[in-house]
This record gives C-alpha cells, structure tokens and sequence, in this order.
C-alpha cells in the first residue's frame, strides 16, 4: 500500500493500531485470492481496490469534500443510493467485516450482539476505519433491534440520520417506505445545500441501475456449467461494490465481463469437472470476511450464488426508469426496495420464493445457509429455509459463525462431509 | 489387498483392517495426531500391513485426518460413520454418534448420507462434558454409568459444561450421593443429545455409535427421551474406522473397474 499515513492522521485514526490491520490484510487477501489459479487477468484492478481499500477510495471521499460534496455512510441494501447521489453527494457502505473491530464495539456493546454490529460500532469508536472517520452523517435503517440501539450509541458521536423500514409488505408499508424516502431526500437536501431535481434523480437512478445491470450481468456467468470465475471472485466484487465509484464499478465491472464472455467461448473453467455447486443463502458478508467461501471452495464445491445482501438481494430488479416527477420516481424507489426480501418482514414467503428459483436458476447442488451468531432474523427464519429447500429436494446445510477463525476446522469438516454427501 | 480406515478422533484413534489382514485395534490419540499415525503404521507393519506399499489402501477419518500423510484418501467423519453405521445398523438408519468433542446425528437413506447434523460448538452433551464430570467424582466412564443406574437422578440444569461442573461441585458440597450425582450427569447428556437429534425426523431405526456405544444404559436413558429405540452397538466405537475401511475398498474397486 502506498503510505496514507498523514492522510489517517489528518482523519484523527489511531494509526498505530489501524497499522496492525494493514499488516494482516495482505497476507490473508493472498492466501484467499492471490493464490487461485487461472483468475481473469481483469481481477487485477478488483486486487488493487483491496490492497489500497483503506487509502485510494478515502482518498477520493476526502478531495469530494474539499471541494464541498458531503459523504454518507450506509449500512443497508434498503438505503436508496439515489437519493444521496442525486444531491451531488457520495454513499459509501460501512458495514464490518473483520474480528479486529469486534472487541471494540464490545466495549459499549452486549458480546451476544452480531459481529456486523459489533465491528461496525468498534471500527468508528475506535478510529481504526478510514470510511468511518470520513463519512459526514450515517445513515441507519430499522432491520434489526442490535443496530436500532447501535445507532443510538453511534448518534453520540457522528450524525446519524435513521430510516424506518416497514416490517411488514402490505401496500400501506410500500407508502410509507415511500414516505420514509421523502424525509430522507429532505433531510440529505438539507445536509448537502443541494436540491434534488427530477433530472438529477432521474440520472442518479440510471447510474446505480448500471452498476445493478453490471452485477446481474456478472452473475449470469454462474449459471453457466464451466464456471469462468470462481465465486471467492465474485464475492469480493460485491463486496467493492458498495463503496466504490458507481460509474467507474460499472465500467470495470463490464470490463471483466467482456473476458468472462470469451473464456465462456474457449470454454474455460476455474473449477475441475464434478465440482459441486453450491449457493449460499442467509446473512451478509462483509468485507474482508472470506470464510466461507474460501471454506467451499478448498473442499471440492464452488460457491455459484449468494442470496445475501452482499449477493442477488443488491442487484436484482431495477429502479423504473420512465417516471418523470421526483414524486413518482420516489414511489419507484420504494417499489422497487421494498421488494427485496429480507428476514426482519414477516411473512417473508419471498425470500423462499427468491432461494429456490435461484437454486434452479444457478443449478445449484446444495444450499448451505449461513447465519451470522447472534442474528436471530435469520436464525429463526432458517428453519423454514430448511423445511422447504428439503421439500423442493434441494440438500441444505445450516451453519452458524461469525468472524473468528478458530472454527474454521469444524466448519471444514461439515462442508466437507456436505459436499461428500453431494457426490453418493 | 489390505484396506485400512484409520479413524483419529480426539480421544481415541481407531484402525479395522480388512482383506488379507482382519484385524482392529484402538489407542488414545495423544497429544499429537501425526505420531500417532506413525505408531499405527508401525503396529499395522507389525502385522505384516506396509501402509506406503501396493498393498494396502488406506482412508483416514476424523478431526485428525489430515495428520495421517501415509492415507490414499482423507474423508470426513460423517460419511465414514455414516458408511459404518448403515453396516451395523441398515440402508434405512440413523446413527447418533456421541464423540470425545462433538456429537453427530446422520441420517443414512438408501444407503447413503441424506442429512446430518453437529454439535461441535459447544461440549455440553458430547463424551467431553463425561469425561469432566466422571473426573470430578473421582471416576472413569464406565463406573460413572454404573453408578448411574443405581441413582436417582439429580436435575443439572445449566447448558454450559463449565456452569455445570459448578452445580455438580454444589450438589458434591452439599452431600447428595454420588450416585444420584453420576445419574444427573448421564440425563444431562442424553437430554442434549436427545434435543440435537429431534430437530430432525428420525427414522425407525436408529443406532449409537462412537465412544458411549456400546453403554445400554445410555442408550435407555436417550430412547427415554427421544420417545424411539436407540440401540447400543458392540463394536460402535469403530463405526469410523469400518466405515473408513470399507470406503477404501470401494474407492479402489471403483478407480480399477475406471481404468
């Protein structure tokens, strides 16, 4: 990494122990990534944005500033981009992948509170995040009862501005999703100075619906039978792509697809014939949190799809791009993030609705439905994930785990013997 | 033709031998998994076995597996036992292994693995939270269940085995009979087994393998609470190493009829 060492200082980090981050990463980025055979050469700029995640985007966020533009941190695939973007300002995602951050945010925080939760609190309390010290105001949403209390906690230190998700998906919760947008569109004019126009919004919802398209596009590589890209890849895409440039995401994003077209043609696989095909379903992966990828694919499977929210619930389905009013555009919005099907509705039929058709869509061999400890939406939901992937005759495996490494052996042995069961 | 399975558990290594050589033999693991591999190649040596020559395929299971360089294939622990379980139970099974660090609940359909389930989290109804407890009364397993049966059971309420090693201390303070201790105990462990193995449906019939197999009081006491017949096995302890065993013959027989 080149040295941003008095860019962090001037953020107010503790560098020194933001160094011991930036001394572990490179090894476990090449030992998980760097050491895959035969990855598209178009990878390289996605290794870039890893080995400087934490200096040449926050480089761009600050010189954004200095030239008056606002930067909001996000934590949610419900939080409409397009509105912040609209305002000639920047989103960037915020959530914590990493065991470093989680003993800080136990300090404030129960342990029994999900690792996402705890790494995200610890990475602004303890100054460790270069993208935690930038952001100008946080935007919190209300999907779960950890992170409505950790915006409280958080609210004392950054502004923090929080949405009210419905839980429910009647059309009234659809309005008021709508509502919710409005204060939101509001409340970001406000920050920023800058009022958001129909034209400006009506650009803004064309710039994250290419990136939308950019990863269906990715994606649709999976379905293939020779896969041209491992899911470790893929997964680190998503990843990325919540807070890199949209436009330029896109674009590289585009770029790697066009080699993946032509290793399709010369029928290039990254995997060995009889690989098992595995989709995973359940709770977000944070960035750098590789595990149970890296996990899949060192025994014999490969990950071809992630139900998650770092997966198919931030891309699919696209924003409408024909209304014409701020008015309608903002009913748009609400249409199209309300149909993202998360584990804190109830009912949540769609998400099981959503699981199986991926299955079939990426010819899945077997689910394995990953829960972060302590998350209780999606705990509980996995039972019916479960019941009726079983009923569809679809293998299913259930773990839970956060970001430790020390369960990583047991965690082999399940896959291991999941995929094993996948092979009789 | 030898095909050995070589099972390295926790607690204790298990080896069964078959073909030209039928033999089997058990021996605790220690602290490191690779010398004990060496001390089984050279046992098996003993025997006439050259586990590096032709004439011999071996499998290694368990959460030592990968120790054993000198294996042709490593698989996992829950196919093995499951391949093992369907040889001492049938096609149609389930197998409830009750191991040194973790439990398994497979579910065998057909003869081959359908569902299974691992409790490896925590040591609460594994062969660990016995071993702890057994020690605290100042007893092996075996007079642990011995004592079992003649108690009346005290209620060991708490999920963690080191809160219930301090409830356990407690009713020792307190003066209850070792027995009835020792009764508490097993009920505690079959009742966590019990609740792992009820999260799924199980068939008819279902038997007990690994290190606790072959207690028939412990296989009452968890067909107490699962409501179904759990039946004890003799040789359960080496469900691994059969099964192990077993899938080296077929591996190979199947890598020969490929050539």
């Amino acid at each position: 990494m080149a040295d941003y060492r008095k860019m962090w200082e001037d953020l107010g980090m503790d560098v020194d122990t933001h160094d011991q981050l930036c001394e572990v990463l490179p090894q476990a980025f090449g030992d998980v990534y760097l050491s895959q055979e035969n990855r598209p050469e178009s990878m390289d700029y996605y290794n870039f944005v890893v080995a400087e995640i934490h200096g040449v985007r926050p480089a761009e966020l600050i010189e954004h500033q200095k030239k008056g533009g606002k930067v909001f941190g996000t934590f949610c695939v419900y939080v409409p981009d397009e509105i912040v973007f609209a305002a000639d300002a920047i989103a960037t995602g915020l959530c914590g992948g990493s065991q470093f951050w989680v003993p800080g945010g136990e300090k404030v925080l129960p342990t029994n509170t999900c690792p996402l939760i705890k790494a995200s609190v610890g990475a602004r309390l303890d100054r460790t995040c270069p993208f935690f010290r930038i952001a100008d105001m946080y935007v919190g949403e209300t999907t779960c009862d950890g992170k409505k209390k950790a915006w409280e906690i958080l609210a004392e230190d950054v502004p923090v501005h929080v949405m009210d998700l419905p839980q429910m998906k009647r059309e009234k919760d659809v309005c008021s999703w709508a509502d919710e947008i409005r204060t939101f569109k509001k409340v970001v004019e406000d920050f920023t100075g800058n009022e958001i126009t129909a034209e400006k919004l009506a650009a803004s919802i064309h710039m994250i619906n290419n990136k939308r398209k950019a990863l269906e596009r990715l994606y649709a590589f999976r379905k293939n039978d020779k896969l041209p890209i491992s899911g470790k890849d893929v997964l680190l895409i998503s990843q990325i792509a919540f807070y890199d440039d949209p436009t330029r995401f896109a674009e590289m994003t585009n770029k790697l697809c066009d080699e993946l077209e032509q290793r399709v043609a010369d029928g290039i696989s990254v995997f060995p014939e009889g690989t098992k095909r595995i989709m995973l379903t359940g709770t977000p992966l944070a960035i750098p949190n590789w595990k149970i990828h890296n996990l899949v694919e060192t025994s014999g499977g490969a990950v071809v799809c992630e139900e998650m929210c770092t997966g198919t619930r931030y891309f699919e389905r696209l924003v409408d791009e024909t209304k014409t009013t701020v008015d309608e555009q903002i009913d748009a919005l609400a249409e199209r993030y309300m149909g993202i099907n998360c584990a804190c509705f109830t009912p949540n039929h769609g998400r099981i609705d959503d699981i199986i058709r991926l299955a079939k869509e990426y010819k899945v061999d077997g689910v394995i439905d990953v829960n972060l400890k302590f998350c209780s939406l999606y705990d509980v939901e996995g039972y019916t994930v479960e019941r009726e992937l079983q009923k569809a005759g679809i293998p299913v495996l259930g773990i839970e785990t956060d970001y430790v490494d020390s369960d990583a052996q047991q965690l082999r042995t399940r896959i291991s013997a999941f995929i094993e069961m996948l092979g009789a | 033709m030898d095909y050995i399975g070589i099972d390295i558990g926790s607690t204790a290594a298990k080896v069964v031998a078959r073909g030209d050589h039928e033999m089997e033999f058990a021996l605790p693991t220690g602290w490191s998994s690779k010398e004990t591999a060496n001390i089984i190649k050279e046992r098996l040596a003993g025997d006439g076995i050259d586990v590096t020559g032709d004439g011999a395929k071996v499998v290694a299971t368990g959460y030592g597996r990968i120790a054993v360089e000198y294996a042709d294939y490593v698989i996992t622990e829950i196919t093995c036992h499951a391949r093992g379980g369907r040889e001492m139970g049938s096609d149609d099974c389930a197998v409830i292994d009750v191991g040194g660090q973790d439990t398994k609940v497979i579910l065998i359909s057909h003869g081959v693995v359908q569902d299974f389930l691992m409790n490896d989290k925590c040591s609460a109804g594994t062969g660990k939270f016995l071993e702890i407890m057994a020690n605290r009364l100042g007893v092996d397993l075996h007079e642990l269940f011995d004592m079992a049966e003649g108690g009346e059971t005290l209620s060991i309420s708490s999920l963690c085995t080191v809160f219930a090693e301090s409830e356990v201390i407690n009713y020792i303070g307190e003066g209850r009979r070792r027995e009835d201790i020792a009764a508490g105990v097993v009920d505690s462990v079959a009742a966590k087994v019990a609740q792992l193995a009820m999260r799924k449906n199980l068939p008819d019939q279902i038997i007990l393998t690994g290190g606790l197999s072959d207690s028939r009081y412990f296989a009452k006491i968890l067909s107490e609470k699962i409501g179904k017949t759990i039946s004890p096995t003799d040789r359960g302890r080496y469900a691994g190493a059969l099964g192990a065993s077993l899938l080296a013959e077929e591996k190979t027989k199947r890598a020969a009829a490929k050539l």
